[in-house]
């Protein structure tokens, strides 16, 4: 039987929303699933963890630093929890972070990555998306000595609460942390608004808005369906609006319920990053623009008229 | 002080690619290839710093068979000064490629690594991180801004909470994230010029390094096709609709 480990992220004492998907891809493998939380003092993160279904175990590594996340300090811990616990599977959200600690995990067990696991087969075998998602790769990876992934986490649902908390062990693992790297800063963007990969709705602006100014229009939309804001690769490189609001192949993939495109015309690259969402709505002056091809409900006419409109009756 | 930049050879980002009806892969043959796009960011900011007096020497580094030549040409007329391409005529994984890029980093002496943060071919995003453990090195991917002062490198990640800084004590790998710099036009004169500049080929037996099996491909698929969806005329009926669906 497997015995896997999901690296349980975390940032501002709150588990990443992500694990819990990231768990149900384990229980898709089937196995042990135990959370590891590397923090400075990772207790409060462990109970959130403990409170999800399918959890066998959480494991905490405290040690000055590991909230920084530097993954040349977080990956040799790793590797030595892996190896001293036997593990079979090391599990990671693909978020920036797994994306940059997990493949130095790999390197250093040998192995080769599979990144951003979509589909789960069996214990070994993975379903992955290549060339932006417009080929998805299935592969057959050995299992010895272990298996390494980064789970999409626009392909997985979340899994639920547990119905008992599973029990929380500290532990410390033996691994040379290197002094090489420092972590200065992070310079986040505050929002009152949903996180957009967590939010059930999503609402995103493209360059047909035109400024950061008439950007005001998707917010207010936004707030009234308590959604979380986006915007194309377009707008944030004419400077509208900060570059983590970015959605698609090269930002953030993200699988609402419900995603409208308001001045989008749906690059292949934009599309990438919404391919999941369960119901798209477009707005667009172009009757011609791709992006209503993969739309749900397409509405053709001038955004400044049609979302307030929509605004006010939604 | 010495850089390396490692290019990949892909399809070009433009082409619509097509999965093959047999299922083994996508077709390649007749297909338009470029730089990938990430690389020749990478490319770009080498040979920025270069201009600025920070580096002395750029050498361009490619994994791969007979045709990825070209790719190595396109990065000399960028303006590295020599190439080295580690000849391959089977595919191979970031683990192997990896393996051969820290091996010629090691040779060559550089102090600062470049590689673009994926290769939109695979889309693994691992290449960079791998050499960086194989060597005990820094990392610091997903680059938006790179300084280089007094053997350290400062360097600003795009990550999903906004923009992080790292600072590392060189030598050190950097991947390149789309923002960092815009990649110029090659001129003819440099396109002219690069033919001349040396590409030394070795082999992965050269470097000490043996091809790793790793992922078996399976088969290779079209993604679920979304349906085309309807029009709806006025805001009216599409709030009638996402109502009737328990959307809004």
């Amino acid at each position: 039987m497997s015995k896997i480990l999901v690296i349980g992220q975390h940032a501002d004492g709150k588990l990443n929303s992500g694990i819990a998907k990231v768990v149900n891809a384990a229980k898709a493998i089937g196995g042990d699933i135990h959370v590891a939380i590397f923090a400075n003092d990772g207790a409060a993160v462990a109970a959130q963890a403990a409170a999800l279904d399918g959890v066998a175990k959480v494991l905490v590594v405290d040690r000055a630093g590991n909230d920084d996340y530097v993954a040349s300090a977080i990956a040799p811990q790793i590797v030595a929890l892996t190896q001293s616990g036997g593990y079979s599977h090391v599990l990671a959200a693909g978020t920036t972070s797994g994306k940059d600690f997990l493949p130095r995990v790999a390197a250093k067990l040998g192995v080769q990555q599979v990144s951003d696991v979509m589909a789960v087969h069996s214990a070994t075998s993975f379903d992955r998306p290549i060339y932006a998602g417009n080929a998805i790769l299935t592969v057959e990876a050995p299992a010895a000595p272990a298996i390494v992934a980064t789970i999409r986490l626009a392909s997985f649902q979340a899994t639920g609460a547990a119905a008992a908390a599973a029990p929380i062990e500290k532990i410390s693992v033996d691994a040379a942390i290197p002094t090489h790297t420092r972590f200065v800063k992070l310079e986040a963007q505050k929002s009152e608004r949903p996180e957009l990969q967590s939010a059930t709705r999503v609402v995103s602006g493209g360059r047909a808005l035109g400024s950061s100014e008439n950007f005001s229009i998707i917010y207010s939309l936004a707030d009234k369906l308590k959604a979380g804001v986006g915007a194309s690769r377009a707008a944030v490189d004419s400077g509208y609006v900060p570059n983590d609001m970015q959605v698609g192949q090269t930002g953030k993939i993200i699988a609402p319920e419900l995603y409208f495109a308001i001045g989008i015309s749906g690059a292949i690259q934009h599309l990438a990053g919404i391919k999941d969402a369960r119901t798209i709505v477009a707005i667009n002056k172009d009757p011609e623009a791709p992006i209503f091809e993969v739309a749900d409900y397409g509405l053709v006419g001038d955004l400044f008229q049609l979302v307030p409109e929509l605004e006010a009756k939604a | 002080m010495k850089a390396l930049v490692s290019v990949k050879r892909v399809i070009d980002y433009n082409v619509r690619i097509q999965v093959k009806p047999d299922g083994s892969g996508v077709v390649v043959d007749g297909v338009k290839h470029s730089v990938n796009p990430f690389d020749e960011i990478a490319m770009e900011e080498a040979v920025r710093l270069k201009e600025k007096g920070k580096l002395t020497e750029i050498i361009a580094v490619t994994v791969g068979g007979a045709k990825c030549e070209e790719t190595l040409r396109t990065a000399l007329a960028f303006g590295a000064d020599r190439a080295v391409h580690v000849k391959v005529d089977d595919e191979i994984q970031p683990l192997t490629a990896a393996q051969a890029l820290a091996a010629v980093f090691k040779k060559e002496g550089a102090e600062l690594f470049f590689l673009g943060k994926q290769a939109i071919d695979d889309d693994a995003a691992q290449t960079g991180q791998m050499v960086a453990a194989l060597l005990d090195l820094p990392q610091a991917t997903f680059a938006s801004a790179v300084a280089i002062d007094g053997g350290k490198a400062t360097v600003t990640r795009e990550v999903d909470a906004g923009l992080e800084t790292l600072e590392f004590d060189l030598p050190g790998i950097i991947t390149t994230d789309l923002r960092l710099n815009e990649p110029r036009y090659l001129k003819l004169p440099d396109i002219m010029k690069a033919k001349k500049k040396p590409i030394e080929v070795v082999g992965l037996g050269d470097l000490g390094v043996t091809a790793t099996a790793g992922l078996k491909s399976v088969k290779t698929a079209n993604p679920p096709k979304r349906s085309k969806g309807v029009m709806v005329k006025t805001v009216d009926e599409l709030v009638t609709a996402l109502k009737a669906k328990g959307l809004i």
